[in-house]
């Protein structure tokens, strides 16, 4: 492997990735608030939803024929909720830090941004969901992991519609300024009812139903829910799933350059901060 | 033209109805000092954005250190870096984090012996591991000054460099600028409205009003020019509105 290119990338683009995630890492490494948060709200969601099962399995064949089948749901929902703020979060510590000016001026590209993005959402997701993955396990004998190999198909589908919509957020707050910032927070609770996450999308209304066939997660959760009830693998949803969400994709990074013209156009880069 | 670390011609910049800069060209000779001097909103930051590609012209073509910024944009910024009171380092991140992270954007090698030499140039050995965001006003100007360095660049944009220091820092900086410029024969374009500090370390200054370059010349050229003691009575004049004539008489 030569020392200029490593897999056609070169070496230089893969270095200035690092820095960027580098720079991110240190921010966690450095305050454990931060570090705690990543796993809080994952794990007490958990446990709320783990009580909630635990009750309603003594009322519902449904859930007692499937245990695990809300618990999965919470905890596959938030690979998504963090693979989404995992990419909002370190963008917005930029402008909270008055740092974009610099990045921008660096000889980073944006696609390396991007990656550098992603990259440390993939960290800070599987550091955020993996702990509850774990307690799950503790309090209620319940692993996500006997899903088995469909497993890392739903986590990589659902981070990726993630990373598509935290892109394209990025772009509405540099586009905007911090006062959209709450959309990096609230955007995705939209995407919730009509993924599916805890009931089949077939319940709800038929015009919704359109809506959500729409969203890679939709797929996911149908998925989800063939391995734990009907104990199959639904290799159809998954290619679906996919499809979707290289365009997602596409549409997410595309956004975020498009804001990312528009703020120059407009002067704003230098004109952010709290 | 190969001798010119800056060329820029036709700039101009359009907010909606607001033109800040307003078709402005000039040229920066490699390995000199130079100063986009004016008043606030003359259109100092907004050329300065526009030089480092943070800002789109909307007219107009810039050339930085021999490339076209307007596309070929990457090409050039491992060898330039700039620093200005308008953008911060992160907070939370110690000193020696941010010019780490720095030094690896800008691929430099041997990064710690890099870090090493500026902080012992810089006087900032003693806060590398402390956060950037508890150090003093003066402290953290040090250590912009270090990123600003830490790829040794060829052409260095600063927007005020010494804008709320007090005068024994921002003499300390300005003593440093013009080594570096001396020993790495750099270029460095400061925009200021310091006149003092523009008339001790600029051999060209170039005065900005409105969005407009409405004169250049060295300082003793302006205040010569205009009949003046100072560059500051130089900025006045053209500030009130009194052009070279009228001044001198």
């Amino acid at each position: 492997m030569s020392w200029a290119a490593i897999g056609g990338v070169p070496r230089a683009s893969l270095v200035r990735v690092g820095a960027m995630s580098l720079r991110h890492l240190y921010l966690l490494r450095g305050s454990w608030t931060r570090l705690a948060e990543l796993a809080y709200w994952p794990t007490v969601q958990m446990v709320l939803w783990g009580f909630i099962t635990q009750f309603l399995a003594t009322q519902s064949s449904y859930i007692a024929n499937a245990f695990g089948v809300l618990l999965s749901g919470v905890l596959l929902w938030d690979i998504l909720f963090r693979g989404q703020l995992g990419v909002c979060i370190p963008f917005l510590e930029e402008m909270w830090s008055r740092n974009l000016g610099h990045m921008f001026v660096s000889p980073i590209r944006p696609w390396e941004m991007i990656v550098g993005f992603l990259a440390v959402s993939l960290a800070r997701t599987v550091l955020g969901v993996v702990p509850a993955t774990l307690l799950a396990i503790v309090f209620y004998g319940f692993s996500v992991y006997s899903l088995g190999l469909p497993l890392i198909a739903f986590f990589f589908n659902l981070i990726v519609f993630g990373w598509a919509i935290g892109l394209a957020l990025n772009g509405l707050v540099l586009r905007f300024g911090l006062g959209a910032e709450t959309l990096a927070w609230v955007v995705i609770m939209a995407v919730a009812p009509i993924s599916g996450v805890y009931y089949p999308v077939a319940s709800l209304p038929s015009w919704l139903q359109l809506v959500s066939w729409c969203l890679p997660s939709a797929y996911v959760f149908e998925g989800m829910r063939a391995v734990l009830i009907d104990g199959w693998v639904r290799l159809d949803v998954m290619l679906w799933a996919g499809l979707l969400n290289l365009g997602y994709l596409a549409a997410g990074a595309g956004i975020f350059l498009y804001c990312l013209r528009a703020a120059r156009d407009r002067g704003l880069i230098l004109q952010i901060g709290e | 033209m190969k001798d010119n670390a800056i060329e820029v011609a036709d700039l101009s910049k359009r907010f909606g109805e607001v033109v800040a800069v307003d078709g402005v060209s000039f040229t920066v000779p490699k390995g000199s000092i130079t100063a986009l001097l004016g008043g606030n909103g003359a259109g100092k930051t907004t050329t300065i954005g526009m030089l480092l590609g943070l800002i789109l012209p909307s007219t107009g073509t810039i050339r930085l250190l021999g490339q076209d910024m307007l596309h070929h944009r990457h090409q050039v910024l491992q060898q330039i870096n700039f620093s200005s009171p308008y953008v911060d380092l992160p907070h939370r991140l110690t000193v020696a984090e941010n010019l780490r992270v720095y030094a690896l954007l800008y691929g430099v090698r041997q990064v710690s012996g890099r870090i090493q030499r500026l902080a012992r140039d810089l006087d900032i050995a003693e806060f590398l591991d402390r956060p950037t965001g508890k150090l003093s006003a003066g402290q953290r100007t040090r250590v912009a000054l270090a990123k600003a360095l830490i790829n040794e660049p060829e052409a260095l944009l600063l927007d005020e460099p010494t804008a709320s220091l007090d005068p024994d820092t921002a003499d300390w900086v300005r003593g440093y600028l013009r080594d570096y410029q001396r020993q790495a024969g750099a270029t460095i374009l400061l925009a200021s409205h310091n006149m003092g500090e523009v008339e001790r370390l600029c051999g060209e200054v170039i005065m900005l009003k409105r969005g407009r370059a409405v004169d250049t010349g060295a300082p003793a050229e302006l205040i010569q020019r205009y009949g003046r003691k100072n560059l500051e009575e130089v900025f006045l004049d053209i500030a009130r509105g009194r052009g070279r004539a009228e001044a001198a008489a």
